[in-house]
């Protein structure tokens, strides 16, 4: 393992593509998910008026509200995990070329 | 009904005493002739924990095996033994509790539970797989200074692990004393010897298997709950919720907390504000700060990140957390169920007559399922949660002795003393003896801590574990200037700023405040008092004496509850550090000491120069995206 050139995989295109892929999408998906999750006590603490409103019989807009959260992270982790399998198809590639040619000094 | 009063005799004899209080004559929830059902279900459930034990101690062969099941757990099963490890007692019968209680809000408080495992799925769980071997400290010293930051970690795993630790067994005792009625000491020393057995004989393999089947046990016993509960109102989404407010109980609970404000509400509106929040959470900054520890602190607890030791691939890192939301998600889910439905069926009043705190919402819902404290089935079912609490409790327990066993074990040990060179029977072997120590501590910090409030400890693990660890590991695994001076930083500034802050925070006792609260009720109660015994003189109609001399019985009870309460604080005026009052409002330090924990990492790494980190920057970043170089592990 010593052996490899970690550096000029590191400068590959194809590393670069799988980085900058996978930068983008999971730290927008982190940030989009701690923005709706803080929204939850925000407007339990500021628009109480808001979670009040009824919309199903007895069932609230905050009740609502903080069972969409559930939604979206099971949403969040079925989204990622399909998108997970081209990253995974990606790094398998590299870690081929690595043992192949590409990465060895 | 009649059952209920009769849960309510003993429990109002010992009045709002505090679980945590050593009340040798405690409510005990089973029966008397019910109790060899209790001892048959807890033999059971340990019987089935021993032979998997025995079974994974033949597997145990390697110190791999040891401290990470030899990497041979799979996504799913992982996933379960990731929710056994975090679906603690404080989670289980604590949120269930809080909703009984205080409806929306405790629901409100299980989202950041679950929220926190999409920062653990999207940025930690892979790298810290394809990283990481046995500790955290393997982590930061892939491109730090190895023996520094091994020791710094080690630290704080073990600062964090003992703060929940504490918690746990506190809470554990307790609660086998309420449930089964063996002293505090006694359930301390069990929880602890029974997890010290699975621990030290079956290493991670045990622990794993006992996270499973506790897991698979919590959730079946929820699901049969809910479905009960539920059968009860006929399976209705809003008519269910129609049942909440419009019952009585939970309006008469309202009331009671809203007080004077109550006044003008019609019944309907009271029960529709037990759907609403604001009965409990009444601080949205502290609210806001407490989440922030959980969301960025679950990620950065050392026996939760160990799980992902255990797996042979990133993806099956990737799907065990998958699993674990799943599961995690579902079961809270489930608990809004179990809250309300012990709020309807079994009452507030009662709940809070056996535990103050709510904790005994779910214990006291089963046995109503099963036909109430009289039916042979109740108390069964009542003993199957009790021992799946119980369960529950000694594998969150076995996860974080486990955790900072390792740190004392392969990062001091084997890391700084022995400069890694140690074989792999020696470090197996000193893994056990420090299993052995942290356990016993464990054990003596439990019995020692009995009727302290240790509730806030929780809070303060994630506090510190969203502070220190969160910040330096992800730092170390996404910034290329990241480097030893501010992971050194990042550890001992976010830690100490965590703690620091919860001392001077309104968690502690400030004797001053306590006497202030306290002398204000004796001094309302003493001429309320004068007056009703006046009035009793006057009064002939034998009725209206009856009632007044209950009002007498409810102010002196009242009266002497506070001067109980006088005589425990004690001469003293100032809190453990010296304070009159507190220095800081927040009860959560997350929103102050996070951002700390971060920033000191920024300025410690742009101080002190490192070229090593940065010339390893390449290696541990295309090993964390492709696993390169893990696959050896995976193979074994």
């Amino acid at each position: 393992m010593a052996t490899i050139n970690w550096a000029a995989i590191d400068s590959t295109p194809r590393f670069r593509e799988l980085h900058d892929r996978k930068t983008r999408f999971l730290w927008g998906l982190m940030a989009f998910s701690v923005v709706y999750y803080f929204l939850l006590p925000i407007g339990a603490g500021y628009f109480t008026d808001l979670y009040k409103v009824k919309v199903w019989g007895p069932v609230n807009i905050g009740l609502l509200f903080a069972l969409s959260q559930f939604l979206l992270a099971w949403g969040i982790a079925y989204f990622y995990a399909r998108r997970a399998s081209q990253f995974d198809e990606m790094a398998e590639k590299i870690a081929r070329d690595a043992d192949a040619t590409g990465g060895r000094k | 009904m009649n059952i209920r009063r009769r849960l309510l005799i003993p429990a109002l004899a010992v009045g709002a005493a505090s679980v945590l209080a050593t009340e040798p004559a405690f409510a005990q929830t089973v029966p008397t002739q019910w109790r060899f059902l209790t001892f048959g279900v807890f033999a059971a459930i340990i019987a089935l924990t021993m032979y998997v034990t025995y079974v994974a101690a033949k597997r145990v062969k390697t110190t791999a095996d040891f401290y990470a099941a030899g990497g041979g757990v799979s996504g799913l099963q992982n996933g379960w033994a990731i929710a056994g490890d975090y679906l603690s007692a404080a989670s289980f019968l604590g949120i269930a509790g809080l909703i009984s209680l205080y409806g929306y809000d405790g629901f409100m408080y299980s989202v950041g539970w679950l929220v926190a495992y999409i920062t653990v799925l999207l940025v930690i769980a892979e790298p810290c797989r394809n990283i990481g071997k046995y500790t955290l400290g393997d982590i930061l010293a892939f491109r730090n200074n190895p023996k520094t930051v091994k020791a710094f970690m080690a630290v704080s795993t073990i600062t964090v692990s003992t703060f929940y630790l504490t918690a746990q067994m506190v809470g554990g005792g307790v609660l086998v004393k309420t449930l089964i009625g063996i002293d505090y000491e006694y359930s301390v020393i069990a929880v602890g010897v029974l997890m010290l057995g699975y621990v030290i004989f079956g290493g991670m393999v045990a622990t794993t298997w006992v996270q499973i089947i506790k897991a698979i046990l919590l959730v079946l016993a929820s699901l049969v709950m809910v479905f009960l509960v539920w059968s009860q109102y006929g399976f209705g989404g809003p008519e269910y919720f129609q049942q909440v407010i419009g019952d009585p109980k939970i309006q008469a609970r309202v009331g009671g907390l809203l007080g004077d404000a109550a006044r003008t509400m019609s019944p309907q509106e009271l029960g529709q504000r037990f759907l609403e929040p604001g009965l409990y959470l009444k601080s949205p900054i502290d609210q806001i700060s407490l989440g922030m520890a959980l969301v960025l602190g679950t990620a950065g607890m050392p026996h939760i990140l160990m799980r992902f030791f255990t797996v042979p691939t990133a993806k099956q890192a990737r799907i065990s957390v998958i699993w674990a939301m799943a599961i995690i998600g579902g079961f809270y889910v489930l608990t809004l169920f179990l809250g309300t439905g012990a709020a309807m069926l079994v009452g507030p009043t009662t709940i809070i007559a056996a535990d103050p705190g709510g904790n005994m919402a779910a214990p006291l819902l089963a046995q109503f399922l099963g036909g109430g404290p009289d039916s042979m089935l109740g108390n069964l079912m009542l003993s199957f949660v009790a021992a799946v609490a119980f369960a529950t409790i000694v594998a969150v327990v076995a996860g974080l002795v486990l955790a900072a066993a390792s740190a004392m074990s392969h990062d001091i040990w084997v890391g700084i003393v022995k400069g890694e060179h140690a074989t792999d029977a020696e470090e197996r072997r000193a893994a056990r003896i420090c299993t052995l120590i942290v356990g016993a501590l464990a054990i003596v910090i439990g019995i020692l801590a009995q009727g302290q409030n240790v509730a806030h400890l929780v809070a303060l693990a994630f506090a510190v574990a969203a502070s220190a660890n969160l910040p330096v590991v992800l730092l170390t695994l996404y910034w290329k200037r990241c480097n030893t001076g501010g992971v050194v930083a990042g550890l001992v500034v976010g830690t100490l700023t965590a703690i620091g802050l919860v001392l001077v925070s309104p968690n502690m006792t400030y004797p001053l405040q306590v006497k202030a609260v306290q002398q204000k009720i004796i001094d309302a109660q003493t001429p309320r008092i004068a007056k009703v015994n006046a009035d009793i003189a006057a009064a002939s109609d034998p009725a209206a004496q009856d009632k007044l001399k209950k009002d007498l019985a409810a102010a002196q009870k009242a009266k002497s509850g506070a001067e109980a309460a006088l005589a425990k604080v004690g001469t003293g005026t100032t809190s453990l550090v010296g304070l009159e009052k507190p220095l800081f409002e927040l009860r959560n330090p997350g929103l102050i000491s996070i951002p700390i924990g971060f920033l000191a990492v920024l300025i410690g790494s742009l101080l002190y120069r490192d070229r090593r980190a940065e010339e390893m920057w390449d290696e541990l970043y295309v090993r964390s995206n492709t696993g390169i170089g893990r696959a050896a592990a995976a193979a074994h």
